[in-house]
């Protein structure tokens, strides 16, 4: 029974909880009894148990009295960069590490309202800065999976959300949230063999999500599938008058719209993403991929999106603007952690220096120059304008089709420690997910295939803003297709 | 002191701007719902966003907007249909997020005008360069422990006006007659309570020097000038400075200074050199702020009538004088009370007793306007009493005495101590007659040339009378009896 609890998808799980095949504090248990039993992935920072079995009795209440909510009783994992009331919330941060919120962000509110039970709090880069979940001040986060080649080492499950990522691929949650900056939810789903979905920049509320970089920075969905991740999207998603870039679009049926075929869908391959040095594996699964779509009745027309180069430079003048801003508020006088010192300067410096880790800083520290006087209009100003050639890019190529089909990442995980030495290699993990970041576009990781090393490896789907249906519709045909099975070698509940 | 000063080397002209902070008038913060009234507990008034809890983000207030482009359309400025938030950063204790949301490079309002009134009577325009919309910090307060500073952040967030002028005063007076009449129009408006003293209205005063019509000089920011006294003050230390500087062969470093009240001196604060680099940058949680030209032009139709306008008003329609005008616009209720005193009533002669009687009386008590037992239809009863000669002026004042005292309406008074004049020519010659017949020795100068007896003959016949006979039908009778 139990490790049938682990593996259904979201439609199953509620019409198994209606039909009384199992009850949801049973449900919640096996959850549970999974996390406790993954502990050494490191994938949470904080577990809450007790309050998810609380709620798991008033889900079977609720179930009972046949008034079951759109997601009662699924399983849930909260990236802990989401403010939870009363739950310790700290962004992977020392600086954060005590710090309990009085309220709770509007996305986990609503996950809330919908009837999932959260299971934990899980593991990230430290303020959500990093692709491999390394500079988490809680310790890295290990990949469910295993290399075939070198089996002993421990892989990185991507990041910034690869506690969650390393979750729903465990087994652990059925669903997880994500946040996504550059890719921090699409790439960790590609490392880990999963479902990981961004949406348009607007669509989902940021208030109550501790920000990194604002004018990128959204809410994500992982799943094991393309269905529940839409199912858990429709839910988080929607206009939020606490968040003035949260956009009023009406919020579509995304499971019930993506169902049908994409016939007639023009898939655009851009050939820039064909970048230098990009794994025989990678193209190969990307090749396919589109070759799988043509047979669904979509047609693939090559598209150009000529400023993708400087995708990752702009971004990392951007994002780290925004982060020393952002960040200027952890100064130890409210809240948080401080360190004393003979004087408020001290205290400062003390405090900031203490409670925030190598990556985190140096991403101050840019961010920080490029603001400064004298300097702002070559970096700051110059990204700005790149960062509106690379939305017309995007513009231009969406005249000649309805999504673009990229692979994720340009690799597939690696060891915990390789890569960590050169922050220029880290940052381009996230080449092919940025510049839909910096377009404010959705985009959806599918699992694809699995490389050499018998790793997971994504394929990401690109929509028009405000177009997730067509994003969905697309990533489902190329699900049915790629018919991905594989899992990782699950850690048994002893 | 006037704009200029005599230096050893000649004159020297005192070339100022001023940049005030001004909190707009509204119940909430400008980004967030929290409270704004002054002297409340500490940190009573603040909410999660004030407080730059983590995740938290800033809504604008769209009353703040309205109060912003209401002062940019009373300041004849420009109004602009886009601007930008941007975020100043630095760090200290009283400012929560470590930045200041502000405008900077596309501010709600751009270049206006305003008019200010010199104490002889002259007008002046004195340009206005800009105004931006910006938070407020918290405060901090350093008296209360021997080691440690306390933070206070209800005022984290309250919305501020920053207005900026052009560099056109000159000298202490025309500053103070700019905030006067800057604070005037707020008040008007209603954007701002205008009060110095809780300081939701402050001012730095920017001042340098120059030989007359020559280059613009370096200018001294001065800060922590909380009232006209002190902007005045201050500006008379810091030119004498600089001109003193200058003239000793030194030069001026551009600079903030901190003008000390209790020592009557500014000192240096901060150089240029060590200017915080504020890092300003558009604010990625905030929109672009649109403003329609639909929204502007409804705001117009409801703008109330500005002191200018008034002022001018007042001469034209009640043939005033631009001083009494320039005292009556003062408050916008000092205005109503006027106007509704004077409505059928000599307005010239109202003027004369709102402005010297009423205001000094009220003044002498220390009371506003508003508590004044005397209404505006009774202080034009009482001018109207004089008018139609039913009381003589000087009565009008003891009348008036009393209406201070009691409230009670003038003709009530006149009626209750019998003070009506005496207007019947029998009573009036009789008296006439009295006096005559009781000043032998003084008549007889009179008649021998002494002119100036003439008075002497009214006071004796209207102290005769309890100050009740008609004055002119004294004088008439008098000179009829005499020559």
């Amino acid at each position: 029974m139990t490790s049938k609890l682990l593996s259904m998808t979201v439609t199953e799980t509620l019409t198994g909880l209606k039909n009384k095949e199992f009850s949801a504090t049973e449900l919640t248990k096996a959850h549970i009894e999974q996390m406790e039993a993954c502990r050494s992935l490191n994938a949470m920072i904080t577990e809450t148990p007790e309050q998810a079995l609380a709620e798991a009795a008033q889900s079977d209440e609720r179930i009972a009295k046949g008034e079951m909510r759109e997601l009662e009783a699924i399983p849930m994992a909260m990236k802990d960069l989401f403010c939870t009331k009363g739950v310790r919330t700290t962004a992977a941060s020392h600086i954060l590490e005590n710090f309990i919120p009085t309220y709770e962000s509007t996305v986990s509110q609503k996950l809330k309202d919908a009837g999932t039970i959260t299971i934990g709090k899980t593991n990230l880069d430290e303020f959500a800065m990093g692709g491999a979940n390394i500079t988490s001040y809680f310790g890295p986060v290990e990949n469910p999976w295993k290399s075939k080649t070198a089996p002993e080492k421990k892989l990185v499950p991507g990041g910034s959300s690869g506690g969650s990522a390393a979750a729903v691929a465990a087994g652990m949650s059925m669903l997880a949230t994500g946040t996504d900056t550059g890719g921090s939810t699409r790439q960790p789903a590609s490392f880990c063999g999963i479902v990981g979905v961004k949406p348009t920049y607007g669509r989902c509320s940021r208030w109550g999500i501790i920000a990194f970089a604002s004018s990128l920075d959204q809410a994500g969905a992982f799943a094991r599938n393309v269905e529940d991740s839409a199912l858990m999207l429709k839910v988080m998603a929607g206009h939020d008058a606490k968040d003035s870039t949260s956009a009023r679009h009406e919020v579509p049926d995304f499971a019930a719209l993506m169902k049908q075929d994409i016939k007639g869908l023009k898939i655009g391959i851009p050939k820039e993403y064909r970048v230098d040095g990009m794994p025989q594996d990678v193209l190969d699964i990307w090749n396919k991929g589109a070759e799988m779509l043509k047979s669904a009745g979509a047609e693939i027309v090559e598209i150009s999106l000529p400023h993708t180069k400087y995708a990752v430079p702009t971004y990392y003048i951007v994002a780290p603007a925004e982060a020393s801003s952002n960040l200027a508020r952890y100064d130890g006088v409210r809240y948080g952690l401080r360190e004393e010192g003979k004087d408020l300067q001290e205290m400062y410096e003390n405090t900031r220096a203490a409670g925030f880790g190598a990556e985190v800083k140096r991403r101050i520290m840019i961010g920080t120059y490029c603001l400064s006087a004298g300097y702002y209009d070559a970096y700051y100003t110059k990204a700005q304008r790149i960062r509106r050639l690379i939305s017309n890019d995007f513009a231009a190529a969406f005249e000649k089709c309805d999504a673009i089909l990229t692979p994720t990442a340009p690799s597939s995980a690696f060891a915990i420690g390789e890569n960590s030495d050169d922050p220029i290699k880290m940052y381009l993990g996230d080449v092919f997910t940025i510049p839909a970041s910096l377009a404010g576009l959705p985009g959806i990781s599918v699992p694809a295939g699995l490389d050499d090393q018998g790793l997971p490896l994504g394929l990401q789907i690109i929509g028009r803003a405000w177009d997730e249906v067509t994003m969905f519709r697309t990533a489902f045909a190329l699900e049915q297709a790629v018919a991905f099975s594989a899992q990782p070698e699950l850690i048994k509940v002893a | 002191m006037s704009a200029i000063i005599k230096g050893e080397t000649g004159d020297w002209e005192i070339v100022i701007g001023m940049e005030v902070h001004a909190q707009i008038t509204a119940n909430s913060k400008l980004f967030s719902g929290a409270a704004t009234d002054f002297g409340s507990a500490p940190n009573s008034q603040v909410s999660l966003v004030d407080a730059a809890m983590p995740g938290m983000l800033p809504v604008l207030n769209e009353y703040c907007v309205e109060q912003a482009v209401r002062t940019g359309l009373g300041l004849n400025a420009q109004i602009n249909l886009h601007s930008v938030f941007e975020r100043k950063n630095y760090f200290y204790p009283d400012l929560p997020q470590g930045y200041q949301i502000s405008q900077f490079l596309h501010p709600i309002v751009g270049k206006g005008v305003i008019e200010i009134d010199l104490p002889n009577g002259e007008t002046k325009e004195i340009g206005i360069t800009r105004l931006h919309l910006e938070q407020d910090a918290g405060k901090s307060i350093h008296d209360q422990h021997p080691s440690k500073s306390f933070v206070d952040l209800n005022r984290s967030g309250c919305a501020l006006m920053e207005i900026v002028s052009e560099p056109d005063l000159r000298g202490p007076e025309e500053a103070s007659a700019y905030l006067t009449k800057l604070r005037m129009i707020l008040r008007y408006l209603e954007t701002c309570d205008g009060n110095l003293e809780e300081g939701s209205m402050r001012a730095d005063v920017n001042v340098s020097v120059r030989k007359p019509g020559g280059e613009l000089g370096t200018r001294c920011e001065i800060k922590n000038v909380n009232s006209i006294k002190a902007v005045q003050m201050a500006i008379e230390y810091e030119s004498t400075r600089q001109v003193e500087i200058i003239e000793n062969g030194g030069s001026i470093k551009q600079e903030t200074r901190l003008w000390d009240p209790t020592k009557g001196e500014t000192r240096s604060m901060r150089s240029k050199e060590e200017a915080h680099d504020y890092r300003y940058f558009p604010d990625p949680d905030l929109l672009p702020l649109i403003v329609e030209q639909s929204f502007v032009d409804e705001l117009k139709k409801t703008l109330p009538e500005l002191p200018d306008q008034k002022k001018h008003r007042f001469m034209q329609t009640y043939g005033l004088g631009v001083y009494d005008a320039s005292v009556l616009i003062m408050e916008r209720s000092r205005a109503n009370f006027y106007e509704e005193a004077a409505a059928g009533h000599d307005a010239k002669i109202v003027a004369n007793w709102v402005i010297n009687e009423l205001l000094g009386a009220l003044n002498k008590d220390g009371k506003t306007l508003e508590e004044s037992q005397v209404t505006a239809k009774q202080l034009g009863a009482l001018v109207g009493l004089i008018s139609d000669q039913t009381i003589s002026g000087k009565i009008a004042k003891d009348v008036f005495a009393e209406m201070i005292d009691s409230g009670k309406d003038p003709a009530a008074i006149v009626e209750e101590k019998g003070l009506k004049q005496v207007t019947d020519t029998g009573a009036i010659e009789k008296i006439v007659d009295e006096v005559i017949a009781e000043n032998p020795d003084n008549v007889a100068a009179y008649k021998g040339g002494k002119d100036k007896l003439f008075g002497f003959f009214v006071g004796q016949v209207m102290k005769k009378s309890g100050g009740k006979a008609n004055p002119d039908m004294v004088n008439d009778l008098l000179k009829k009896k005499l020559n």
